[in-house]
């Protein structure tokens, strides 16, 4: 207990807090990204309805308007859907789907080019050399293409079926695969400059093997610029996903994501039922704001040199 | 000398490559480009007394410091400790007991300690790593002897290192090396970086540990003033050789070498106030392109053709050796005598 009030006392009096506790609109943000996060996570008990429950749908109920709107219920706060579904609560579910395939892709990520990184920076000579080619040719492809390719192997692989079953794990892969390089050269760089640093070097007279020294005083010392390139790839992995969702290579209906909701609203928006399209729009708009938002934050809050 | 030195080097050498990568050279038209970091150095260091190397920067001190405790690998001769040679890594690997025996301190007290460990982590990492004492509370206490034996409060143990100033930063990081219980301590400039008053402080830590716990220390540093309160021997280096060695009281009275003569030339002292120093003429040459003969011979007042011409080998001379052609033909005009016109 008297540990964890030394941490929130330190954490209180660091420099952070104190960018924070200064800076209005990152206030705001965040509150917006843990207001998505509450309800995304919560949505089984905080939701009104449950979108995907066929018993307690009611085809009768379709097409409802928002509440504001004529024809609108007060039970159906941003209207429903062509199947009688109540869009906040398809907006919950889907960003719950939204966030966790963000998440885990960028932890994938994370974890490959941190990695890779690590062993092409500290390795050097031919193995360095191999990797980061390997990256200088993946980033001449754009992660969407990359993705779609995962995707579309897989696909022809699985068959359709299998693959709308395992569709969350390659979508996962699939964006993984298309940021590790950033990790992976951000990784690099640093460990070039902390491998010649005179701890490093300590740590060698001592007798420390290789590998050993690589992950205990290395690594730690390189992980501060790739916790804000997360920050920032959480949300461009959240807008991955939707576009390939939306491009209809991604999440089938049945396990919707902001993105799926987006394409399958998007076929009522000329016939005049424009909220079916327009809140999960609005809804992945202002999260990947606030997401980014709080990223560039952290980078400069995290950047002496910027203070 | 009956006794086997502690450490003895022979015809130590070590060369970087530093050429462009080669579709550079191919399309520039360039060669290999390759430096003589270290080029052919001699010396032997007894147990229990302290070798100081001393040298411009870049005449490749250090690197023989780093050659030494293992950080590079010679590119060519010995180095021989107790009778066993540990010039080659592969050598090297089969006697771990050696590299426990040296330990090193180096120059950037801010770069030479983990700023994500606490301090007793650092202290107790050659404890852990060699696993010399198992308990938690053991090691607890042995951190706190160690650190208590450099000056500094066994409670420190829990700060991060962002939190002492640079002269207790390097009390940190003898008290490390220290922890593996060394006989041997490499120690690359490690007052460079400190003010002046601190550095006598770390200088007198360091005299009184070597009599303690009788270590011998291999002393790099480029201060003349420094070497001469520190060492028993003491050798000069320029550009990659060794060009002169002595022990401290010969090499300060009666300096062979007109590189060393124009190093301590150049120190001020409170006798000489009033009359004009000879400052440090000229440069060091590139590396990359040393002159022939002896590498002095542009800055030597005393060169002469055979100088430029001829790599000068090591004399003995009463107390240590010389590599001079100009002591060799007996063209050295007295020491002093040239200061006082």
């Amino acid at each position: 207990m008297s540990l964890l009030a030394e941490y929130w006392r330190r954490a209180r009096d660091s420099d952070i807090w104190y960018s924070f506790t200064r800076n209005k609109l990152v206030m705001v943000s965040a509150a917006i990204t843990a207001i998505f996060f509450i309800s995304a996570y919560g949505a089984p008990l905080l939701a009104p309805h449950n979108p995907f429950d066929l018993a307690s749908l009611d085809l009768s109920d379709g097409f409802k308007p928002p509440v504001w709107e004529e024809g609108g219920e007060a039970k159906f706060l941003f209207g429903t859907d062509d199947q009688g579904r109540d869009i906040l609560s398809t907006i919950m579910y889907g960003s719950r789907t939204s966030l966790s395939v963000g998440f885990l892709a960028v932890i994938f990520a994370m974890t490959l080019g941190i990695a890779l990184g690590l062993i092409a920076g500290y390795m050097g000579g031919a193995i360095d050399a191999f990797i980061m080619r390997v990256a200088d040719v993946q980033l001449s492809f754009p992660a969407i293409l990359i993705a779609m390719l995962v995707d579309g192997v897989t696909r022809g692989l699985l068959g359709a079926d299998k693959h709308s079953q395992a569709a969350i794990t390659v979508l996962i892969v699939s964006i993984g695969l298309s940021y590790w390089v950033q990790y992976a050269r951000t990784v690099r760089g640093q460990v070039l400059v902390e491998k010649n640093k005179e701890y490093v070097q300590a740590a060698r007279v001592i007798g420390l093997p290789g590998p050993l020294i690589a992950l205990r005083h290395v690594l730690p010392n390189v992980l501060g610029p790739v916790l804000v390139i997360a920050t920032i790839n959480l949300a461009l992995a959240v807008i991955t996903e939707a576009t390939l969702s939306f491009l209809g290579v991604g999440l089938p209906p049945t396990q919707p994501s902001l993105g799926t909701l987006i394409n399958t609203g998007q076929q009522f928006l000329l016939s005049g039922e424009w909220w079916i399209t327009i809140f999960p729009g609005a809804a992945l708009a202002i999260l990947v704001l606030s997401v980014n938002l709080l990223g560039d934050w952290l980078r400069d809050a995290l950047n002496p040199k910027l203070r | 000398m009956s006794k086997t030195p502690m450490l003895s080097v022979t015809n130590l050498k070590r060369v970087f490559d530093v050429s462009a990568p080669w579709l550079n050279r191919m399309l520039e038209g360039k060669g290999r480009s390759i430096v003589r970091a270290v080029d052919g150095v001699n010396f032997s260091i007894d147990k229990g007394e302290t070798f100081s190397l001393v040298g411009e920067s870049g005449c490749g001190k250090s690197t023989v410091a780093r050659l030494i405790v293992g950080l590079y690998e010679p590119s060519d001769g010995s180095i021989n400790f107790e009778g066993v040679e540990i010039g080659q890594a592969a050598t090297r690997a089969k006697h771990p007991e050696i590299q426990g025996r040296m330990q090193m301190i180096f120059q950037d007290p801010y770069a030479s300690l983990n700023p994500r460990w606490r301090v007793g982590d650092i202290v107790a990492e050659p404890l852990r790593f060699r696993r010399l004492l198992k308990s938690r509370a053991e090691i607890q206490t042995r951190v706190g002897e160690l650190l208590a034996q450099v000056g500094l409060s066994p409670l420190d143990a829990r700060k991060y290192p962002h939190e002492f100033s640079g002269g207790q930063r390097q009390r940190i990081s003898i008290a490390r090396a220290l922890a593996g219980e060394p006989e041997f301590l490499v120690c690359d400039e490690p007052t460079s970086a400190l003010d002046v008053s601190v550095q006598a402080q770390i200088l007198n830590l360091m005299k009184e540990l070597q009599r303690k716990l009788n270590l011998t220390y291999l002393f790099i540093s480029h201060n003349l003033a420094v070497v001469y309160h520190v060492s028993d021997k003491v050798g000069v280096m320029y550009l990659g050789r060794l060009v002169e060695w002595a022990d401290t009281q010969t090499l300060f009275e009666r300096p062979l070498h007109p590189y060393t003569r124009m190093l301590l030339d150049a120190i001020p002292d409170l006798d000489m106030t009033g009359r004009a120093r000879t400052p440090v003429a000229g440069e060091v040459p590139s590396p990359l392109n040393p002159p022939p003969g002896c590498s002095f011979h542009p800055r030597c007042p005393l060169a002469n053709e055979r100088c430029r011409r001829e790599v000068p080998k090591a004399l003995p001379v009463e107390g240590g050796a010389v590599a001079c052609h100009a002591v060799e033909e007996n063209r050295l005009p007295p020491w002093k005598t040239q200061a006082a016109a």
